[in-house]
């Protein structure tokens, strides 16, 4: 759905891979769903296909297999260091329907994560991440060491560190007697949470009617299709010519059936997809917001804590203690921490607004495709019933005429 | 089952008035007036009766030039032409000719459709029925918890006869009678005696209701419709139209003069009482005059028993009876309409899943219109980005698009109700055809017994005459009950002449009403599909054209994709 994205200035037409142009590009394709395994354990592989001019790969094209839950590595990896970016949704995971694994869930999910990588491959500071090129290169069975490493028990020292300080906060807190966490007053902020709110709940909205839509196309072409054959055998009691203009509009009604089905399909991948990314892609921001509520909350309390501890060691100072020196190097310590964390904040803060207004720029030109694009479908379908009753009318008057009605 | 009683169950959707209520900028009035007429009449009343002249347009020829306006000749494939303007010619002033309201339905076909030339012909111009009303019951009803009924309003004009108005013109004559339900019962009762093996249209149930039910102004103004409907199509039969007993019916002032039906209950106790007396000799035989009715509710308790034993006789026995039908082109008929029964049956059951399954997509690309709505709304107000402006005026188009289709749909399936509902209507009439076919099989039955019973009595005779003939000088008793046996058998040749008459008659009728009714039924089920596929195309341009608009307002988030 998206067509291959280039880094540098948008150009006119879509870009062929085989450009002799020497403009940088990266272009990524999710293809081939494949069922392996079985019963319990079944899981889909896809082939990602990587075609790209850029030095920092290995090759101008490379072709991996992977699984969802490799998906999901990416993503997580990119949530974790990208904080304040609005890192690209990823299809529900789906316990229930990976049972069924019906064709229509395995094409929702491959375009779902094609759109996916290439939303990452297209973003200034995603695509430059170690780890979509690891997942872009890496073989199987490296990437499935990795991938069990990261999410088996073992954490990564950093993550018990931060599980930790996590706790450390929380207790302080308590300790301190703030109950209440800590949270940010700028207005705009306020505002722009509200506005994701809301959106949220309109979307979900309008989606759960999209999908509603689908499911109405199906059944009036289900009732097209049992009316069409009943017409039919009506207008065999009826014989002669009259019996024939019965049998060309239940043929007629039966072809519909099989159009509506096809728009229903279309209405599926290219509507109600559509909006359904665009749920994710607004919880997905909902996550950014607990991450900047995260770094806001440290960010006080270590700049609480280092003023208490500069205070701290004044005194000691003062008092000319033989502690001061080991209070020195405390200080000088956290005093990093809190400049970091402040830093962290800031980071987020400044993602947060330039990914903003990308996304809404990003949503108006996905939407406006698949606006587009359902109507289209619409119109032709409309089209289509139109020709198919047009083309019974003059069966029906040349009957008339035939038979002397008026 | 009574076609008319059909529910497609057509709820409004909640949002309609808010859908009403949407400005929808360039939409054309004629598309706007349509909904608001609708959703005016549709409440519980799914049987909107716009003028004809909306559905069939291509054959309003009522100047008589025969031809069609649009053009069917083969440059219609090349630029089709546009049904959709000349399926929305606006509302006539029908809809403005009401009484508060109730009367929606006087029936007026101004169009040449299959009906309305058969109407045309009709003894009556117009029958309308109004004014439910609540009387109290004079005598004490059998029904407990009774007491009340209803009465409607019946108003008639005749095609022929005028009287004088106080402007000096002359104007139809109108008629204006009240009647219950129960008078609508015996006028259908004495219809079936009077036209056996005719295709009586069936009359609307006779449902057993407590009188809290009969409250429900529901269930009146479906009987209310349904009395119509039923009352114009008697007077739209060839025959029937023209009877005494509907004449007698609409115009006759006060109490209805024609003979009640007494009960089953009454008429059993009164051949109770006959019934020893037939055994005993005195009237054993039947009256001629009675075998032109079925045995069957009747009173003659052994008749009907003598009857059932033919029967059985015939069905078990094996006995091949001494007339029987051999009639192929009637068998064959008969064969041909048990088909068609069925498939009519199928077809209208799918037909009104297509009603439904059509309704629903109306109805959710409306909600799903009205979400985006509030969606694009919601944008609008909380926008700080161009780009969400954009989007919210992309939106918007979208949204107003989808409530036009929804419009659109429900506008589409009310006028498909009423073309389709032509396949309820005959699947009704298979249940008049089903009596024609009894009433034939009954007066066969009859004739046959009598004819068995001939035969007894010649064997009796015989039998006595044999046993007399073997005492010398005779035996004066048997002698004279062989005597009473000739008189007998001499009634009964006469009865018998007259059950074979009657029989004849029958399926003389038979014949004309089955090619009556094919005939008809093929105009019906033509205009029907006509109607059908002139509406799905007319509505499907209009809908076409709504979302190629968009298409084309959207064209540019396209470039490069196909």
């Amino acid at each position: 759905m998206i067509p291959p994205q280039e880094i540098g200035p948008p150009k006119s037409s879509s870009q062929s891979p085989r450009s002799p142009s020497g403009a940088p590009f990266l272009s990524i394709s999710v293809t081939d769903p494949v069922k392996l395994g079985n019963g319990v354990q079944a899981y889909i592989s896809y082939r990602v296909i990587t075609k790209t001019n850029l030095p920092e790969f290995q090759g101008p094209e490379k072709i991996v297999i992977r699984r969802y839950s490799d998906f999901v590595w990416l993503h997580d990896k990119l949530a974790d260091k990208y904080k304040g970016i609005f890192i690209p949704p990823l299809p529900e995971k789906s316990a229930v329907e990976k049972f069924r694994f019906s064709a229509e869930f395995i094409e929702m999910r491959r375009q779902a994560l094609d759109i996916f990588v290439n939303r990452i491959a297209s973003h200034p500071e995603l695509k430059q991440s170690e780890d979509l090129k690891t997942f872009l290169e890496e073989d199987e069975e490296a990437m499935e060491r990795i991938r069990s490493f990261e999410t088996g028990i073992f954490k990564k020292p950093a993550d018990l560190l931060q599980m930790f300080k996590d706790v450390q906060t929380k207790v302080t807190d308590v300790v301190l007697g703030k109950e209440k966490p800590v949270e940010e007053t700028d207005p705009e902020y306020e505002k722009l949470k509200h506005y994701i709110f809301g959106l949220e709940d309109h979307l979900t909205e309008t989606q759960k009617q999209a999908v509603r839509l689908v499911k109405r196309h199906r059944e009036l072409g289900q009732s097209l299709s049992e009316f069409g054959k009943a017409i039919k055998l009506l207008g065999a009691c009826e014989g002669d010519s009259l019996g024939k203009v019965f049998a060309e509009l239940g043929s007629k009604s039966e072809l519909l059936s099989i159009k509506l089905q096809k728009e229903a399909h279309n209405l599926l991948m290219n509507f109600e997809e559509p909006l359904k990314d665009y749920v994710r892609c607004v919880q997905s921001i909902k996550d950014s917001f607990s991450h900047r509520a995260n770094a806001f909350r440290l960010h006080c309390e270590l700049t609480e804590t280092t003023k208490l501890k500069e205070i701290n060691l004044e005194k000691l100072n003062l008092m000319r203690s033989d502690k001061t020196r080991e209070a020195e190097i405390e200080y000088r310590e956290l005093k990093a921490e809190s400049e970091e964390a402040t830093r962290r904040f800031e980071t987020i803060i400044k993602r947060m607004n330039e990914e903003i207004v990308r996304f809404q720029e990003q949503k108006t030109a996905e939407m406006g495709l698949a606006f587009h694009l359902f109507a289209k479908g619409q119109a032709k379908l409309a089209n289509d019933i139109a020709d198919a009753w047009r083309s019974v009318l003059t069966k029906i008057e040349a009957y008339s005429l035939s038979s002397g009605h008026d | 089952m009574m076609g008319s009683e059909v529910a497609f169950g057509f709820d409004s959707p909640p949002e309609i008035e808010e859908m009403e209520s949407l400005a929808l900028s360039d939409s054309p009035s004629t598309v706007s007036s349509l909904p608001a007429a609708i959703s005016a009449s549709s409440d519980g009343d799914l049987f909107i009766s716009p003028p004809s002249a909306l559905h069939f347009p291509l054959s309003s020829t009522a100047s008589g030039d025969g031809g069609d306006p649009a053009p069917s000749t083969a440059s219609s494939f090349l630029d089709p032409p546009s049904y959709a303007d000349i399926v929305f010619s606006p509302f006539d002033s029908q809809n403005g000719d009401d009484d508060n309201g109730a009367d929606n339905g006087s029936m007026l076909r101004r169009d040449s459709s299959p009906r309305s030339t058969r109407a045309a012909r009709s003894d009556y111009l117009k029958i309308s029925v109004s004014d439910p009303n609540k009387e109290q019951e004079t005598v004490n009803s059998l029904v407990p918890g009774g007491g009340t009924y209803f009465t409607y309003l019946i108003t008639s004009q005749m095609r022929f006869g005028s009287a004088a108005n106080g402007d000096g013109e002359s104007e139809p004559v109108e008629f204006s009678v009240r009647r219950r339900f129960r008078d609508v019962v015996t006028l259908a009762n004495r219809l079936a005696e009077g036209y056996r093996g005719f295709c009586i249209p069936p009359r609307p149930d006779k449902s057993v209701v407590e009188s809290q039910v009969m409250q429900k102004n529901e269930f009146v103004e479906q009987r209310r419709s349904a009395l119509e409907k039923y009352l114009w199509r008697l007077a739209e039969h060839p025959v029937i139209g023209m009877s005494d007993e509907l004449r007698v019916f609409l115009q006759a002032k006060g109490k209805l003069p024609l003979p009640t039906t007494t009960d089953v209950a009454s008429r059993m106790l009164d051949g109770a009482v006959r019934l020893p007396k037939q055994l005993f000799g005195a009237a054993a035989q039947v009256a001629p005059q009675e075998v032109v009715q079925p045995a069957k509710g009747g009173r003659d308790l052994l008749r009907i028993f003598k009857e059932l034993k033919q029967a059985v006789t015939i069905e078990w026995g094996g006995v091949k009876p001494l007339l029987v039908e051999e009639d192929k082109e009637f068998l064959a008929k008969k064969e041909k309409m048990q088909d068609l029964e069925l498939q009519l049956s199928t077809a209208s059951q799918q037909a009104e899943a297509l009603v439904n399954a059509q309704q629903d997509v109306g109805e959710t690309m409306g909600e799903m219109g009205l979400a985006f709505i509030k969606l694009a709304k919601f944008e609008t107000d909380q926008g700080i980005y161009n780009s969400q402006r954009i989007r919210a005026t992309d939106t918007k188009n979208v949204a107003t698009a989808a409530v036009k289709a929804s419009r659109l749909y429900r506008e589409l399936n009310a006028q498909t109700v009423k073309h389709l509902d032509t396949l309820h209507e005959y699947l009704g009439l298979m249940l008049a055809v089903n009596n024609a076919f009894s009433e034939r099989a009954s007066a066969l039955l009859t004739v046959q017994t009598l004819m068995s019973d001939l035969t007894t009595l010649n064997i009796r005779i015989d039998k006595l005459e044999a046993a007399s003939s073997k005492i010398f000088g005779g035996d004066r008793s048997r002698l004279r009950k062989v005597e009473e046996l000739r008189e007998t058998i001499k009634v009964t040749e006469d009865a018998k002449s007259c059950a074979i008459r009657e029989y004849e008659r029958i399926k003389e009728n038979n014949r004309n009403e089955l090619d009556r009714l094919d005939q008809e039924r093929k105009d019906d089920f033509l205009s029907m599909l006509k109607g059908f596929v002139i509406n799905q195309v007319g509505y499907s341009e209009k809908v076409a054209n709504v979302w190629a608009t968009v298409a084309e307002e959207t064209s540019s988030y396209a470039r490069g994709n196909s």
